[in-house]
């Protein structure tokens, strides 16, 4: 069986998101990039769901500019098999990128499509959810646990009012959640490696997926910034403000 | 053209979010039809006809829809989905499940989490762990939309008449099955809809540490929340992570303990109407958006507020 995994480059989770002068979208120029930090929690399980000898290949998917071939290579040192990207310079969306993975696999035939549970840049937590839908394959979401039973799996969730657990038939789409387990960092040796793997690069246009849809971006803003308060000098002028000040207790 | 709503509901009582949609999809302006889908679901269609500014609601009962499976959900608001022009959901685990299935069936691009609706077609949405705000205009015959429950007050409970129509079930999916689930379990209030909530961080150091903050939520009447380091730790359960990727609260008055203020935490709670924290680090970001600080070992705060709080 193989396993793709999707893994978008993204601001990475330590920047601050500056919103750009003429409202058209986010600074993305002279910022560190990286790897989704769900899509790595991606790849970490397609790698122990191989090493556990449930699969014999991983492959990872990016979908954007040739910049993102750094984030497959991150993958592909983590210990992915090979990658593929789908490039294009525009900023797509979950419709399209569903529609886009969907393509690979056709192409592919996976088993198992692990992505994040969410992109920490448009935070739109959708893709998985579309894929599952466009190829009618099971859906497992905001997965904490994934066990092997027979030709299905066992996921457990995690849901606003704790854990529960669903049994998909395989194919499958997983999307990831933060407890599902901590990712590898990529050894020096395996960076090296990672050079030689194979990589294939297919332009949007020759997927014949239209880009386009009927959903534009007006403008960005930023949000309202809230003012720093006061500092306390202790507890009792804390429950006093809260109580009189603020009236809230 | 009408509003779409599907309802949440658990233990035969609507959840407070729908509440919340219902708002949003008032403001939108066209008739609401609630969708209620469930297994002896009956009490919570009753329950939903009277929700003010409810004109219908589509009661399918089927033990199809007693777990939230979004194959199953999704299949039955696909049977109406063309009578209306905005479908919506809540912005909980449970609605963010089923709604993108919806958009990719209609082939249309959903919006997460809108917090405004500027018109019938225009959005604001945040990205980037809110430190922006995307207005965004579908041109779309079909809108499928998630509700962040925080900004939108919630509607009435009662007030509606809305007439009960019962709508045919869909099969269930041969491809998935639910096999259980680990509730935790509180007295304490439901944690997005509650007035005041008490979060722990990593500086909490142990689960157990954390019956401090319960015995200071329980004189509040507050819910406890968490960040991620203190879930990811242990301590507390997930259902307890407030932020970017966890829950979103917006409550009276949110008091963080011994959390840095990371932008993924505060992009679950910086709505709060006040906020004040504890914290040992005078330098934590978490001051930056604090009503008020208090910097103060934690271990000595904390008795001494719930002391205060008895007084
Ligand atoms: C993809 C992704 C998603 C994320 N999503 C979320 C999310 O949804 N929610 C979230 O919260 N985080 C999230 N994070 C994590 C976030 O980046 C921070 O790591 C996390 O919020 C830190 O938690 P903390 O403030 O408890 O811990 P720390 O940053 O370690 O802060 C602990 C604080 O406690 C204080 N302290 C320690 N001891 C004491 C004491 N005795 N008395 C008083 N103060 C004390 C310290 O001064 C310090 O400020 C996410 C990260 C990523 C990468
Ligand atoms: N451009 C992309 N390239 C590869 N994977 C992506 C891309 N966009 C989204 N994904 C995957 O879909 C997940 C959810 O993204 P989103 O629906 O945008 O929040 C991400 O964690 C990725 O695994």
């Amino acid at each position: 069986m193989k396993v793709l995994v999707a893994v978008k480059r993204v601001l990475d989770y330590n920047v601050k998101a500056r919103v750009k002068a003429d409202k058209s979208g986010i600074e993305l120029a002279n910022v560190k990039m990286s790897m989704n930090p769900f899509d790595e929690i991606a790849v970490e399980e397609a790698l122990r769901i191989k090493e556990a000898g449930n699969a014999e290949e991983v492959i990872a998917v990016s979908i954007g500019p040739s910049q993102s071939q750094e984030t497959i290579r991150t993958a592909l040192a983590m210990g992915a098999d090979r990658g593929i990207l789908i490039e294009t310079e525009e900023e797509l969306q979950p419709l399209v990128i569903a529609k886009l993975l969907k393509h690979v696999v056709e192409k592919e035939s996976p088993g198992l499509v692990i992505v994040g549970k969410q992109a920490i840049d448009d935070d739109s937590n959708q893709t998985g959810q579309m894929l599952s839908a466009m190829t009618g394959w099971a859906q497992a979401t905001f997965a904490s646990k994934v066990e092997f039973e027979g030709d299905a799996l066992k996921v457990t969730r995690e849901v606003d009012s704790g854990l529960e657990s669903i049994k998909v038939a395989m194919p499958a789409v997983i999307t990831t959640d933060l407890r599902l387990n901590e990712p590898r960092y990529a050894k020096l040796p395996n960076i090296m490696k990672a050079k030689k793997k194979p990589l294939e690069t297919i332009p949007v246009a020759d997927t014949g997926v239209t880009t386009t849809t009927g959903l534009s971006v007006v403008e960005v803003n930023e949000p309202e910034q809230r003012q720093a308060g006061v500092i306390v000098s202790d507890v009792s002028e804390l429950v006093d403000k809260l109580k009189n000040e603020a009236k809230v207790i | 053209m009408s509003t779409l709503i599907l309802a949440e509901h658990e233990g035969g009582a609507l959840r407070p979010a729908t509440l919340n949609v219902v708002a949003a999809a008032t403001q939108i302006g066209n008739d609401v039809t609630l969708l209620v889908a469930g297994s002896g679901s009956d009490a919570v269609a009753q329950a939903a006809s009277s929700l003010a500014g409810v004109t219908k609601v589509l009661h399918a009962d089927d033990a199809a829809y007693e777990n939230e499976l979004a194959e199953n959900l999704a299949d039955l608001v696909m049977t109406i989905a063309n009578d209306y022009e905005h479908i919506l959901f809540a912005a909980t685990a449970s609605g963010k499940n089923v709604m993108p299935r919806v958009a990719a069936m209609l082939d249309v691009p959903g919006i997460s989490d809108i917090t405004e609706v500027q018109s019938a077609d225009t959005f604001v949405r945040p990205i980037y762990a809110g430190n922006a705000m995307a207005t965004v205009k579908s041109s779309d015959a079909r809108k499928v939309i998630t509700v962040r429950t925080t900004s939108f007050e919630a509607g009435a409970e009662t007030g509606g008449s809305a007439s009960v129509e019962t709508l045919a079930a869909t099969a269930a999916s041969e491809k998935v099955s639910f096999i259980g689930q680990e509730l935790s379990q509180s007295d304490r209030p439901e944690l997005t809809s509650a007035r005041v909530v008490v979060s722990g961080g990593r500086g909490m150091q142990d689960g157990e540490n954390f019956k401090m903050l319960d015995e200071i939520a329980e004189k509040l009447n507050a819910a406890v929340g968490a960040s991620r380091a203190a879930v990811d730790a242990g301590f507390v359960p997930n259902e307890y992570q407030v932020g970017q990727t966890g829950k979103v609260v917006a409550p009276d008055l949110y008091i963080a303990v011994g959390i840095s203020g990371a932008i993924q935490h505060l992009a679950g709670m910086k709505d709060s109407k006040v906020i004040a924290a504890i914290n040992k680090d005078e330098e934590a970001p978490i001051f930056q958006v604090a009503d008020y600080g208090l910097v103060a070992d934690l271990f000595d705060a904390l008795p001494e507020l719930s002391k205060g709080l008895d007084g």
